[in-house]
C-alpha cells in the first residue's frame, strides 16, 4: 500500500516536470541552433548528402567511437554473464525439433538477399537513409534467421572476434591518421569527391563500412550466445 | 491546430515514458521491469525526434530534387542523438536480459519479492 503511494507520487512528480518543461517548446517551429550549421556545411565541406551521417560520423565522430565501445562492452559482458562450463556428455543443441522444410528452404533463399540489403544500407550510408548501425542490424537478422531454422548452423566466434577487432582498429586508426595529418581526431584527410556520388565524403564511407561490420558481428555474437546457452538447461528442467 | 499537435506528440511521448516508469517501479516480474525500461527508451526517442521536427520539413538528406526546391529540413541533431540512444538502449537491454536469465536459473523464479536478497 505504501509502495503504491510512493510509485504514484514519483510518477506524478516526473510527469509534472516533463509536461512543464516540454509543453513550452513550440512544436514544428524553426529554431536557430547548431543543426542549421550542420545542414549548411555538410554538403559543402564534406560533400555528404545525408546530414545525419555527417553528424554521427564526422562532427560527433568521437561520440560514435564511444558508442561502438559501449556496444562492444555489452557484447563482451553478455558473453561473460552467460558463460557456463560444458558438463560431461552434454551437447550444445539449440532447438529440440528441427524447423519445417518450408522454413529451411525459405531461409536459404532469403539469407543472401538480406545480407545484400544490409551491405547496400551501410555502403550507401552517406547518400540515403541508413548507415552502419542499421545495416549491421539487418545482417544480424539474417544470421538470426539461419540460427532459428537450422539447429546445427554454427557461428564461428573466432571469426566474429577477428572481424570485430579489425573493424574497431580501422575506425580508431582512421581517427589517429586524421590527428597526424590534420589538426583534430577524425579529421577528413581524403579527397571529398562530388555530392551524391558513391565515392564522396572522404573517410565517412570507410568508417561507416567498418561500423557496419562491427555491429553485424557483435549482434550476431549476442544472438548466438543467448540462443546457445539458454537451451540445454531448459531441456533438463522439462 | 498547432496546439493540438504539440499536445498529441509530446503528450504521447511523455505518457509512454510514464507507463514505462510505472512498469519498472511497480511490477514484480524482472522481465516486465526490463520491458518497462525499454518502453521508457521508446518514449524518450519519440520526444527527441518530436522536438527536432519542423512543419513541412523534409528529411535532412540532400538529393538533386531537394536542392532545387530549397525546402526546409528538420533538425538533424536530435536524429543523430536518437541513433546513438537506440544503440545504447539495445546494449543495456541485452545485458539486463542476460542478468534476468542468470537470476532465473539461480533462483528458479523471476519475481523480485521471492528472491530474498533483493527485497527492499
Amino acid at each position: 500500500m505504501i509502495k503504491q503511494f510512493f510509485v504514484i507520487l514519483i510518477l506524478s512528480i516526473v510527469g509534472y516536470f516533463l509536461v512543464d518543461a516540454f509543453f513550452k517548446v513550440p512544436f514544428g517551429e524553426k529554431r536557430d541552433n547548431v543543426g542549421n550549421y550542420y545542414i549548411e556545411k555538410s554538403p559543402v565541406d564534406l560533400k555528404v548528402s545525408n546530414s545525419v551521417t555527417a553528424i554521427v560520423v564526422n562532427y560527433r565522430g568521437f561520440d560514435t567511437l564511444g558508442e561502438v565501445t559501449v556496444l562492444f562492452l555489452a557484447a563482451t559482458g553478455l558473453g561473460s554473464i552467460m558463460y557456463r562450463r560444458k558438463q560431461k556428455g552434454e551437447k550444445e543443441v539449440r532447438a529440440k525439433n528441427p524447423s519445417s522444410r518450408i522454413i529451411q528452404i525459405g531461409s536459404q533463399i532469403l539469407f543472401p538477399m538480406i545480407i545484400l540489403l544490409g551491405g547496400y544500407v551501410f555502403i550507401h550510408g552517406h547518400l540515403s537513409p541508413g548507415g552502419g548501425f542499421q545495416g549491421g542490424a539487418i545482417i544480424a537478422t539474417a544470421s538470426l534467421l539461419m540460427l532459428i531454422s537450422y539447429r546445427k548452423f554454427k557461428v564461428s566466434h573466432n571469426a566474429i572476434t577477428w572481424i570485430e577487432s579489425i573493424a574497431g582498429v580501422v575506425f580508431a586508426s582512421l581517427g589517429f591518421i586524421g590527428l597526424v595529418l590534420g589538426r583534430t581526431f577524425l579529421e577528413n584527410f581524403l579527397p571529398t569527391g562530388e555530392l551524391n556520388d558513391l565515392l564522396s565524403g572522404g573517410i565517412i564511407g570507410i568508417i561507416y563500412i567498418a561500423v557496419g561490420f562491427k555491429v553485424a558481428s557483435e549482434l550476431t555474437g549476442v544472438i548466438d550466445t543467448v540462443l546457445l546457452n539458454n537451451r540445454p538447461e531448459a531441456q533438463k528442467e522439462n | 491546430m498547432n496546439e493540438f499537435l504539440t499536445i498529441s506528440f509530446y503528450g504521447t511521448a511523455i505518457v509512454l515514458m510514464l507507463i514505462g516508469l510505472y512498469a519498472a517501479l511497480a511490477k514484480k516480474n524482472l522481465l516486465k521491469i526490463v520491458i518497462g525500461l525499454s518502453i521508457i527508451d521508446s518514449g524518450l526517442h519519440l520526444l527527441f525526434v518530436a522536438v527536432g521536427f519542423i512543419s513541412n520539413g523534409t528529411a535532412p538528406i540532400f538529393s538533386p530534387e531537394v536542392l532545387e526546391s530549397a525546402q526546409q529540413m528538420v533538425d538533424p541533431v536530435p536524429q543523430a542523438l536518437v541513433l546513438t540512444a537506440i544503440v545504447i538502449g539495445f546494449a543495456t537491454t541485452a545485458v539486463a536480459l542476460a542478468l534476468v536469465i542468470r537470476l532465473y536459473k539461480h533462483h528458479n523464479t523471476a519475481a523480485i519479492d521471492e528472491i530474498k536478497n533483493l527485497k527492499w
